[in-house]
């Protein structure tokens, strides 16, 4: 229980991007996992290459991922968006990026297991009986604090509230003279850097492969769709759940079950409620 | 109608050249790449009925091959069927899960049905993974029956093969000139307005995901035979979902020749790359391939065509 608590703050983290660009924007980044994945091996990198603390660089390489987001998008606006063809082939746009980002890292660090070590990571502590490791404790407290940035970020500074505008009335914030496409290149941006820290969380928590990101569209989606799109309040809420049910399956059915919940929970809120539990 | 007829003609034609290079004795190599071609050719048309014609974008192809691939593997275990009925069960089975998840089409439109298909896939495979008389994670080997025609079975699964695509190229082409394509692509363009219209958007939606359905089940029944070593992880590559995304999507994917060609021409590409470079690299050339043409050249080869001549 305490476990899954743990591991759903981690889950708001991975959640947070998806939440913003699936949410908010309605851009169907299929390829937000392989961003995730990437952001973990540069994180790995910097920690088995150079000993530095890989939520740290996490955090430095965020600038870096928010150029890159920045980029990925005005692709995306120049050949889809602008035209009027997002849905379908933004869509298979996406899946390719995810391919060829998961296809490279493979090519690049073979199929190994990656996980990043520092010294505080091994530790855990006790609380009432129950051990508490730090390995889980702090990508689940960055985890938080970053939901609680973003919320802030959000509602109360001017491109936040750019940014819940120009997800309600494209056409009205280009009337009081704001670029839409401007705005959403900055979400994007920082959608991206989200998960690449959230990434730098991932592989102090587990082991990495190229194909981890495979796991983590249905986890990401999931969060994002049961938290009603788009509400941050509602991914964080959805984000515990998950990381609750799963951690309840794996010690009820085993480990190999525990991926299926995700799926299982995606499927059932899309047939039974879509709008998800904080819906607009 | 005379059409149809010649179009059958051809395909017979097809078959009987497939069957005379089964009969000649080239380079054992290239049956067993020309398997893969053909596979590729029956899984990307079958994607392109769902996708190119109706709009809704399958994520879960794998999914459906591998129903397919282990729908055989079971029968092979219990009763060793022969190959025809494994790919008529695997067919039935494969149709089953395309109708299944065509009544999802009733909630789920776009981006949300793609994300539910790619989830049907992972739970599949989870459940395959964690189902042990089918060889659970480590897989199961499959021993080839004895005494095949042609004198070889890689040779004999080619033949059968080429029949398998021949009928998927003879059914696509059918529905596309039929009044059921036509109305698949008026639900691509508006849902709404082809309700409006009186067109059965639902009964032509569960037609077009079971139809693709079957077709990718049967392309997966040879498979255990053809890898003779079934495991989740190659059953259910991604790379089937991105390959047959990215089939149609270079060939073009409103006609029924679109897939075929970017079958014809990415299968081979894979396969020269597999051989010369690395199996790793042919599928960075997908997915590099991919994301080009619908940046570059949405409407694929075909569009590209189509431009040249009207110019």
């Amino acid at each position: 229980m305490v476990a899954g608590l743990l591991l759903g703050g981690f889950y708001a983290a991975v959640s947070l991007g998806v939440s913003l660009i699936f949410g908010l924007l309605d851009i169907a980044n299929i390829a937000q996992p392989a961003f995730l994945v990437l952001g973990s091996y540069a994180a790995y990198v910097a920690n088995a290459d150079y000993g530095l603390d890989p939520i740290l660089v996490g955090i430095a390489l965020t600038p870096l991922f928010y150029v890159l987001g920045a980029v990925v998008y005005r692709v995306y606006y120049g050949s889809f968006e602008r035209r009027g063809e997002e849905s379908l082939r933004g869509l298979v746009f996406f899946f390719g990026l995810l391919f060829i980002i998961e296809v490279s890292l493979s090519l690049k660090f073979g199929v190994d297991y990656r996980l990043a070590q520092a010294s505080y990571l091994g530790q855990s502590f006790e609380i009432a009986g129950i051990g508490i490791a730090f390995r889980y404790l702090v990508p689940c407290l960055v985890g938080l604090g970053m939901t609680l940035a973003l919320y802030l970020f959000l509602g109360r500074t001017f491109y936040g509230r750019a940014i819940l505008a120009v997800s309600q009335d494209q056409g009205a914030l280009r009337l009081m003279g704001a670029n839409p496409v401007r705005v959403k290149t900055i979400a994007f941006g920082i959608g991206i850097a989200a998960s690449a820290l959230a990434g730098a969380l991932l592989v102090v928590i587990t082991p990495v492969i190229p194909s981890t990101d495979r796991d983590y569209i249905g986890r990401m989606f999931a969060i994002t769709v049961l938290g009603g799109m788009g509400s941050i309040g509602g991914t964080l809420v959805a984000a515990l759940i998950l990381g609750v049910a799963e951690s309840l399956m794996a010690t009820f059915f085993g480990p190999s079950w525990s991926l299926a919940v995700s799926f299982g929970l995606l499927l059932i809120v899309l047939a039974v409620r879509p709008a998800g539990l904080f819906g607009r | 109608m005379r059409r149809h007829v010649a179009a059958i003609v051809v395909g017979a034609a097809v078959i009987v050249a497939g069957v005379l290079l089964a009969r000649l004795k080239v380079n054992p190599y290239i049956y067993f790449a020309g398997y893969v071609i053909l596979q590729y050719v029956v899984i990307a048309t079958a994607w392109n009925i769902l996708g190119g014609y109706a709009g809704y974008v399958n994520f879960g192809t794998s999914a459906f091959f591998a129903m397919g691939a282990y729908t055989a593997v079971v029968l092979i275990q219990w009763t060793r069927a022969p190959l025809a009925v494994l790919i008529v069960a695997a067919g039935l089975v494969s149709g089953l899960l395309g109708l299944g998840i065509g009544y999802l089409t009733l909630r789920l439109r776009g981006v949300f049905f793609s994300i539910a298909t790619l989830a049907l896939s992972i739970v599949l495979q989870t459940m395959i993974i964690n189902w042990e008389y089918v060889g659970g994670s480590r897989g199961l080997s499959v021993i080839r029956p004895s005494g095949a025609p042609f004198g070889n079975y890689v040779v004999f699964l080619f033949t059968v093969m080429t029949g398998l695509a021949v009928t998927a190229v003879v059914v696509a082409r059918f529905i596309e000139r039929s009044w059921v394509g036509r109305g698949l692509a008026a639900l691509r363009d508006n849902e709404e307005a082809a309700e409006c219209m009186g067109v059965p958007t639902l009964r032509l939606k569960l037609f077009a995901t079971t139809v693709s359905g079957v077709l990718l089940g049967i392309a997966g029944a040879p498979f255990p035979y053809y890898v003779t070593f079934v495991e989740p992880n190659s059953a259910f590559a991604l790379d089937y979902a991105v390959d047959a995304l990215a089939m149609p999507m270079i060939g073009g994917t409103t006609t029924w020749i679109g897939p075929v060609i970017g079958a014809a021409l990415l299968g081979s590409a894979q396969q020269l790359a597999t051989v010369t470079i690395s199996s790793e690299l042919s599928l960075l050339l997908v997915g590099v391939v991919l994301v080009a043409f619908v940046v570059l050249a949405p409407e694929g080869i075909l569009g590209l065509v189509r431009r040249l001549r009207g110019r």
